[in-house]
């Protein structure tokens, strides 16, 4: 056992975050630590995921605290990937900062809010204890709230305003469902929650609470009629901010609806994940139509965030192992395409001057290497075959054929059509219009050291994108695991509460 | 006990609701802050009201005598409390700096982030303002 593996993906951001609050003033000093901490989060995250891919689920009682008792942080397939996923995105986002931070923003603490969000994050993903859990959103949230108000510009503020606001409610709602759960059975260990939910006598306030956790993480995951407070702010930060966001923050909610709805609540599963299943549809549809309604190329990509998040859950509700293994699958990839299209659409923001559409164009004369490289995201947004969209897409598909779940199938398949339809819209916005003033400007006339860190991330993720859909099989056999796990927690129950096992575990089917 | 912690909680949650609807956005924060008390008061009557029973073993014994009052949903209590006091505090400054910058703590006319889209839409309005304005 290599306990202080499963701890790294905490330990290694803070620690960085403390060394960059340390540095404070030092602003250069400070990007190298964070650039470093960040890669050194890679290491740590991909030695976790060869430990517990080798091993087995890993799980680490802090304080010596027995299980159910203790905190627990405990890795499985699913966390061990979500955490070597956003570290890559931390890296990324990280080398893009350094071109395209302003110094006001590094100033006033840019790099040491960045690495405490991703504390957050990571930890989310990490931890076995629900409380826990929420300590985890909080750091989120404050550190989120900060990144979204740094600079101070207007329409941030105005952003801020409703994210703050809609997600303290979002955070009560949890909290509100956590004590009730408490109250239920004594416990906050989410393997020992459900080990003993099983033998509930009211599956009806099950239920009930069930339903609360949905609200909670669904407001986290912007699903559908909870989104409103994501398009209205993610467009209004700096570029990088805008990039971690899209990628990690909502997929920490559907990270955590996949978590407890696979371990703790499956009593009622007719009823929780056939709402859940009208909840994705509404959620892909009205995510499309917001994308298709808006002109500003950001705004647009906000949508799509929200639009995808209607696949992974509509994966979780079908409630197979093949759909939660599409689920896991689209996790993956939507993290790093969503990432992607942010940093391009800032970049496109610098050579065209502008996020509006219609004042947009003529970047594949000025710059055709980009045009290329922003095309893997946007082609893997709409599922073009090789790429990695597809083959999620196909997989959720199959899942749902399986299902004879024939509606969500057709809405996702409609949605992808008009997900091709807005690609198409922005490539010829952006890329084959000639600009309306001439002002286009290639990737030359940015600084030499800054060009190599906008264009590497780019270059980065698109590799990856194109990767993912290459060797879809390996990652295709990892998500198959992973959804073995979800859908199958004894193992998880055991790793985590281990010696402390009671007497009821006999009766695990 | 229990009863009058349901009624308590009860109100607590009715007037957040009131003030979250609110279009006025610093009594949507108030109503955050009562929500997160009410949310408090839900933790320490689940976790069961008890009084003036020992929640700690005492110096004699070996384990935890029976009737104890569990000392757990008051950590988790303290916990919430001070999670809730640094982001309230961050949203109050927040709204400060909004009304600052925007000149309104009006949901409505907080607009700046998501311009109205120009269209039919967004006629319509201007056109029934003008009306509104003539009629007046």
């Amino acid at each position: 056992m290599v306990a202080w593996l499963v701890v790294s993906p905490i330990l290694v951001p803070l620690t960085t975050a403390a060394l960059c609050g340390l540095l404070w003033g030092r602003v250069k000093a400070q990007r190298a630590v964070s650039l470093a901490g960040s890669v050194l989060l890679v290491i740590c995250a991909a030695l976790l995921l060869g430990q517990v891919a080798e091993h087995g689920i890993t799980a680490a009682q802090m304080s010596n605290w027995p299980a159910p008792f203790g905190i627990t942080l405990v890795a499985d397939r699913l966390a061990a990937v979500m955490v070597l996923v956003a570290s890559v995105m931390a890296v990324a986002a990280a080398v893009y900062a350094l071109g395209d931070i302003d110094p006001v923003r590094e100033r006033n603490g840019f790099h040491p809010v960045f690495q405490v969000l991703m504390v957050g994050v990571c930890g989310s993903f990490v931890t076995g204890d629900l409380f826990n859990l929420y300590v985890w959103f909080e750091v989120m949230l404050i550190s989120s709230f900060m990144l979204l108000a740094l600079g101070g510009r207007r329409d941030q503020i105005d952003g801020a305003v409703k994210y703050a606001l809609l997600n303290l409610i979002a955070t009560a709602a949890f909290l509100m469902a956590v004590a009730l759960l408490y109250g239920m059975t004594g416990t906050l260990n989410m393997a020992d929650l459900a080990l003993r939910l099983r033998t509930v006598e009211a599956p009806g306030t099950v239920t009930t609470v069930a339903v609360l956790f949905i609200i909670a993480f669904g407001m986290k995951a912007a699903v559908f009629p909870l989104f409103f407070w994501l398009p209205a702010s993610y467009h209004t930060p700096a570029v990088a901010v805008q990039a971690i966001f899209a990628g990690l923050l909502t997929k920490v909610g559907v990270y955590a609806l996949l978590r407890t709805f696979t371990l703790i609540f499956v009593g009622d599963v007719g009823y929780t994940h056939g709402l859940m299943l009208w909840i994705a549809g509404l959620t892909m549809a009205a995510g499309v139509l917001g994308s298709l309604a808006v002109s500003d190329l950001r705004r647009a990509f906000s949508w799509q965030v929200v639009a995808h998040i209607g696949y992974m859950v509509m994966g979780l509700a079908l409630y197979t192992p093949l759909a939660i293994a599409g689920a896991v699958f689209y996790l993956v990839h939507d993290i790093v395409v969503k990432t992607n299209l942010f940093l391009g659409a800032g970049l496109a923001r610098r050579l065209t001057g502008s996020h509006e559409l219609p004042a947009m164009g003529g970047l594949f004369k000025a710059a055709p290497l980009l045009a290329v490289v922003m095309f893997v995201p946007l082609a893997s947004l709409a599922g073009f075959p090789p790429l990695s969209g597809f083959w999620s897409k196909l997989v959720l598909l199959e899942a749902g054929l399986e299902r004879q779940a024939y509606v969500i199938v057709a809405v996702s398949l409609v949605v992808s059509l008009l997900t091709m339809w807005l690609v198409g819209r922005i490539w010829a916005e952006l890329f084959w219009k000639p600009h309306p003033a001439g002002a286009a400007t290639g990737t030359v006339s940015l600084p030499p050291g800054g060009r190599f860190a906008l264009v590497a991330p780019l270059v980065l993720l698109s590799g990856l994108t194109v990767g993912i859909g290459l060797f879809a099989e390996p990652v295709m056999a990892l998500a198959r695991d992973a959804a073995a796990e979800l859908m199958h927690p004894e193992p998880y129950i055991r790793a985590v509460l281990g010696r402390g096992l009671p007497a009821t575990a006999e009766a695990l089917p | 006990m229990e009863v009058v912690m349901a009624f308590v909680i009860g109100v607590l949650v009715a007037g957040s609701v009131y003030l979250l609807l609110s279009r006025n956005v610093l009594r949507a924060v108030f109503g955050v802050i009562l929500l997160s008390n009410a949310v408090n008061l839900v933790i320490l009557t689940v976790g069961g009201l008890s009084l003036g029973l020992p929640p700690l073993i005492g110096p004699e014994a070996k384990v935890l005598a029976e009737p104890y009052s569990n000392p757990l949903p008051q950590a988790l209590i303290l916990t919430a409390i001070v999670i809730g006091f640094g982001l309230l505090s961050f949203a109050l400054a927040l709204v400060y700096r909004a009304y600052q910058e925007l000149g309104t703590l009006d949901s409505d006319g907080m607009r700046v982030a998501e311009p109205p889209e120009a269209g039919p839409a967004a006629d319509a309005g201007e056109m029934a303002d003008a009306r509104r304005r003539e009629a007046a």
